[in-house]
């Protein structure tokens, strides 16, 4: 006989005690950080801005908590909230793309992968967008399109800066070549910024990939990023199949872009609001 | 609409009838199919070549240069695939690197400078996913194309003749005028791919294909692209010379009409067409 044969069929077990007695409610409490692996009192995490009060490692925070810590007093008007995506593919894969848009918009309470506000940061009025990886892997279809591009037309009317924190898997599969299109369409509209001579500043957060980077993530006056944050291209996975080779450690991480050429600097989340108002300072007075 | 121009033989083969989109996807990645260099020699006079990006290397997967396009001067840049395999690896199947990007967007600089229009041809797999690539800034120099090309106070006709592999495709393609082959596609990703992210199962690229409305008639329908050129019957490839005229018809019609804009009228049409783009939002 075997060590480790049951001895008795499980529905003959001894009688647990109730689960309610047993379990002391901690989940939601705590939480593991992916630096460090210490665990750690969620509201410490948080009131820190997700970054590990022990090793710093940043974990990703979602678009609303982003522009309260860059934005003064946390206070912002937001604009286009009612944007929804019409579904202009009709797509379905396991469930119709309209069912799965109204199911994560109803677990992340924005209306689609972006917040598209306006504050102040250090007092001085900007423009500023935040991807919400949460939505659809913080994918970009036509309404994060149009959202931006409004967002760079009111920076333009009313003269201020634009900031656009990117946090994306890249175009929205969904929607299909209309997502694609984004992409152009919002470099088109960075032109005119360019040319209107605004400053525009990049901030690139863990993820960023596909077709936010290599549209107007990378076409920032400043590109700057989060400590190791994923940014590039195509995603590791599609490039570990095309090579059939492991990657380098660090590869596409904010750290490996530095080196490469490709970003400003990395900027830690702590710092990022002195940063940004400091550029700003410089390039506005 | 045959994929294989030879007669059924084979009396068991299941005459199940593959989807209409997976079809022209199977068309465009045709081995027999008219590539660029193709077009190039049946309609540019006088094509000379040009090289590099001034910074790195020259990308084969890109082919730029100048000639006369009915003695009218014209920049062609355009994406290359190869015909066998010692041309694929050379094209690298038709996948650019950052610095074929940066090629063709010196050139199209170039182009502006002497008020020359810029012919674009696009059939790639997609914008290639490698470690070189990524080190040397794939994103930025397909970010900075599409930034560049709106700016660009000259006609910029852009043609998708094959497989419009996503950004890799894109990064030559905002034109004023955005045309499709027939039987070319235009997608955000690839079916394969997008199979496998769906379905975990690239096998059913074909169903993916017909969920990605990637052809010509559905890009139009979705007021992407400007225009269809018709193809000979069969696909491209039965006919390659027929192709290139069609080609050429709407080529001399589209640089007719955009003749008639200053350079700053044609950034704005650029950028008014471009910012109408998927207005599908409540």
């Amino acid at each position: 006989m075997s060590w480790f044969k049951r001895d008795r069929p499980p529905d003959e077990k001894l009688p647990r005690i109730e689960d309610k007695e047993r379990r002391v409610r901690t989940e939601g409490l705590w939480q593991k950080c992916e630096g460090c692996r210490q665990i750690i009192w969620k509201k410490d995490l948080e009131d820190n801005w997700n970054v590990c009060p022990r090793c710093g490692a940043h974990s990703r925070i979602d678009a609303a908590a982003r522009l309260r810590m860059l934005l003064d007093g946390g206070v912002y008007a937001e604009f286009d909230a009612s944007l929804y995506s019409s579904d202009p593919l009709d797509f379905v894969d396991k469930q119709p793309y309209r069912d799965k848009l109204a199911a994560v918009r109803k677990a992340t309470g924005v209306s689609d992968a972006i917040i598209s506000a306006e504050g102040k940061l250090d007092g001085r009025l900007i423009q500023i967008c935040s991807m919400e990886n949460k939505f659809i892997g913080g994918s970009m279809g036509a309404v994060v399109g149009e959202k931006i591009a409004r967002a760079i037309e009111r920076a333009m009317e009313k003269r201020t800066p634009l900031v656009i924190v990117s946090a994306s898997g890249g175009a929205r599969m969904q929607e299909g070549a209309v997502s694609l299109m984004q992409m152009a369409k919002i470099s088109a509209a960075l032109m005119r910024l360019d040319e209107a001579r605004l400053p525009y500043v990049s901030v690139l957060t863990d993820p960023t990939t596909g077709g936010v980077t290599a549209s107007y993530a990378m076409l920032g006056d400043l590109n700057i990023a989060e400590p190791g944050a994923l940014i590039g291209f195509a995603g590791p996975r599609v490039i570990e199949q095309t090579i059939r080779q492991k990657l380098p450690e660090g590869f596409q991480r904010a750290e490996f872009l530095v080196k490469h050429g490709m970003l400003d600097a990395v900027v830690p989340r702590l710092e990022m609001k002195p940063y940004i108002s400091k550029a700003l300072r410089f390039f506005a007075g | 609409m045959r994929v294989n121009p030879e007669p059924e033989s084979d009396a068991c083969a299941v005459a199940v009838e593959p989807h209409p989109a997976w079809l022209r996807v199977l068309l465009a990645r045709h081995a027999k199919r008219p590539h660029s260099l193709d077009y190039i020699s049946r309609l540019i006079a006088g094509f000379e070549e040009v090289h590099g990006d001034r910074s790195f290397a020259d990308d084969p997967a890109i082919v730029a240069g100048f000639g006369f396009f009915e003695d009218r001067p014209v920049m062609v840049v355009a994406e290359q695939k190869g015909r066998n395999t010692k041309q694929k690896l050379y094209r690298n199947f038709g996948m650019p690197k950052p610095e074929g990007y940066r090629k063709a967007l010196r050139v199209m600089q170039m182009a502006a400078k002497f008020g020359r229009p810029v012919i674009t041809l696009l059939d790639t797999p997609g914008a290639y996913p490698g470690i070189d690539a990524e080190e040397r800034g794939q994103a930025e120099a397909i970010a900075r194309n599409l930034r560049e090309m709106s700016r660009l106070p000259v006609p910029v006709v852009a043609v998708c003749i094959g497989e419009g592999g996503s950004g890799g495709a894109l990064a030559l393609g905002v034109g004023n005028i955005v045309l499709m082959l027939e039987n070319a596609v235009y997608s955000v990703i690839s079916p394969e791919s997008c199979a496998a992210i769906i379905y975990r199962d690239s096998a059913k690229a074909e169903q993916a294909a017909a969920a990605l409305r990637l052809t010509a008639e559905d890009l139009l329908g979705l007021g992407l692209i400007d225009g269809i050129v018709p193809e000979p019957p069969g696909g491209a490839h039965e006919d390659p010379d027929a192709a290139a005229e069609s080609l050429r018809e709407h080529l001399r019609l589209r640089l007719d009409e955009l003749a008639a804009y200053d350079g700053p009228a044609l950034v704005d049409h650029r950028y008014a067409k471009f910012r109408k783009m998927g207005n599908f939002f409540a």
